[in-house]
């Protein structure tokens, strides 16, 4: 079947973006890229997406506010608090046997689900003696995360999910509220380096006892998945723990037989120890 | 005049149900036999906090596996599939399966309109599009992008849907081939898996 004009453009479009600034999304799922790209297009005023290329190779002031449309930046404190609570209740008590943790969220966003797990590890006593890696290719989303300031009408929401999630104290010992915004506590912030790194195109850059990587993956296509999953397993350590989307899966992953079921239904998995 | 019937190179369904949903999807489910030979999708708006039964209470009534939908999971033809709860279901290069948290469309998530308009552009005139009940407009969309690829469009005829205003929308946008009731729907769909002269013997053994 020949290409149609969209597939064509498209191709280009990441490959211009690949060449001039070195964001690679040349693995990323069609389908939902095609639909945000026809969105970004009516955004900047184009009527095809060799326009956008035009646009965006030309004028570099374009290529933020476009990456908010190659990415997707959706996220919530304690999202699918069964995953927290399976955390809490079987990943933990393992946790709690090192004498120091690195955990790392890849795909952070702006940074609710950094914020989950330094909570859920500060209720359980072993924040202070972790360090949290968060990283994300969108450093706007990365500047907003760091900051740690959230609406104060999504405080409910985020409420619920903490108690949903297990959650032992009072979400509201961890920020303060003024003038509309929620703010995060620095303690938490302490133990958090946030920093800019791609699934796509960064390697490996410390030994993890945990990695959550949450609605990420189904952004990429097959290969990509495998990249990324790849990384996870060369950056865990013996025994450590893989989190991933609700509905995401390891089933069609090149890595699925390195890693064992740990808590299926939450999708925690967990590096198998391999010779 | 004789019922309608589907034109073979068909090979995929797409649903799409709001207010009311449940009960349409299960009567259209419960129609198709075990030899159905397309591929079935379905996005039904829920509220979010419900937990997703929804295919094991669709599975007791059909004949054909129902599943909810795995990201990159291929498409098998003669299985159902359930966009989850707060995901939307897209369908993929492959075919594949793919989902995404992306905003919601015209507040839905899962939208019937991202999964109407990604099947489209993967299957094009292979595609049979359906909107059924439902008390918004999304779908009607979805719909057009389907027939302008080529494909078929089919709605619950408002007059018998227990909320008409979703098939009202899409019949007002999408001029789709097929308005009827649940079931002529069900006829329509089951006269892709009829052998090519049907005969009603056959029909009853289903
Ligand atoms: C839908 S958000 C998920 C946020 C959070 N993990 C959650 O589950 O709530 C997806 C995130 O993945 C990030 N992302 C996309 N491609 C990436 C890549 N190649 N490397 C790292 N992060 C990426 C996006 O910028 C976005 O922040």
């Amino acid at each position: 079947m020949p290409h149609r004009n969209f597939d064509i453009e498209l191709q280009l479009l990441v490959d211009a973006i690949y060449l001039k600034y070195h964001y690679d999304f040349r693995g990323y799922a069609q389908a939902s890229l095609k639909r945000r790209l026809t969105t970004a297009m009516s955004r900047f005023d184009c009527s095809t997406l060799s326009q956008l290329q035009d646009r965006v190779l030309h004028d570099p002031s374009v290529f933020q506010p476009l990456l908010d449309y190659l990415t997707v930046q959706v996220s919530d404190l304690f999202r699918d608090p069964a995953y927290f609570l399976a955390l809490r209740e079987k990943v933990v008590p393992l946790l709690r046997t090192y004498p120091s943790l690195r955990l790392w969220v890849a795909g952070c966003s702006t940074g609710e689900e950094v914020y989950s797990l330094a909570i859920l590890l500060r209720e359980e006593g072993l924040l202070d003696r972790s360090l949290i890696y968060a990283t994300d290719i969108n450093t706007q989303a990365l500047q907003m995360a760091q900051a740690g300031v959230y609406d104060i009408d999504r405080l409910p929401g985020f409420t619920e999910n903490h108690r949903r999630a297990g959650g032992r104290t009072s979400l509201s010992d961890y920020y303060s509220a003024a003038y509309g915004k929620a703010v995060f506590d620095k303690s938490l912030r302490k133990q958090i380096v946030f920093s800019d790194h791609s699934l796509a195109t960064d390697s490996v850059f410390a030994e993890m006892h945990l990695v959550s990587c949450r609605n990420v993956l189904i952004y990429f296509n097959r290969d990509l998945q495998d990249r990324a999953v790849g990384l996870f397993r060369e950056a865990l350590c013996r025994k450590g723990f893989l989190g991933i989307g609700a509905k995401e899966s390891l089933r069609f992953s090149s890595h699925a037989e390195a890693f064992a079921d740990y808590a299926l239904a939450d999708r925690i998995y967990q590096k198998k120890d391999l010779p | 005049m004789s019922a309608p019937a589907l034109p073979r190179h068909i090979t995929a369904v797409a649903m799409g149900a709001s207010a009311g949903g449940v009960d349409a999807l299960g009567q259209l489910l419960a129609a198709l036999p075990r030899e159905f030979p397309a591929a079935v999708f379905i996005v039904l708006h829920m509220s979010r906090e419900r937990p997703s039964l929804l295919a094991d209470l669709f599975q007791a009534r059909c004949a054909l596996p129902v599943r909810e939908a795995t990201d990159k999971e291929p498409v098998q033809a003669g299985c159902v599939y359930l966009a989850p709860p707060d995901y939307h279901l897209l369908v993929d290069a492959g075919p594949q399966l793919a989902l995404s948290v992306d905003e919601p469309v015209q507040y839905s998530r899962p939208s019937i309109d991202v999964l109407f308009e990604t099947a489209a552009d993967e299957y094009g005139e292979r595609l049979l599009g359906i909107v059924l009940t439902g008390g918004n407009d999304d779908g009607a969309r979805g719909l057009v992008a389907i027939r302008a690829a080529g494909g078929l469009g089919a709605v619950q005829d408002p007059a018998t849907a227990m909320v008409p205003a979703m098939p009202s929308a899409a019949l007002g946008i999408a001029s789709p081939e097929y308005v009827l009731s649940l079931d002529g729907l069900a006829a329509l769909l089951r006269s892709l898996a009829a052998p090519a002269s049907a005969s009603p013997a056959a029909e009853r053994l289903r």
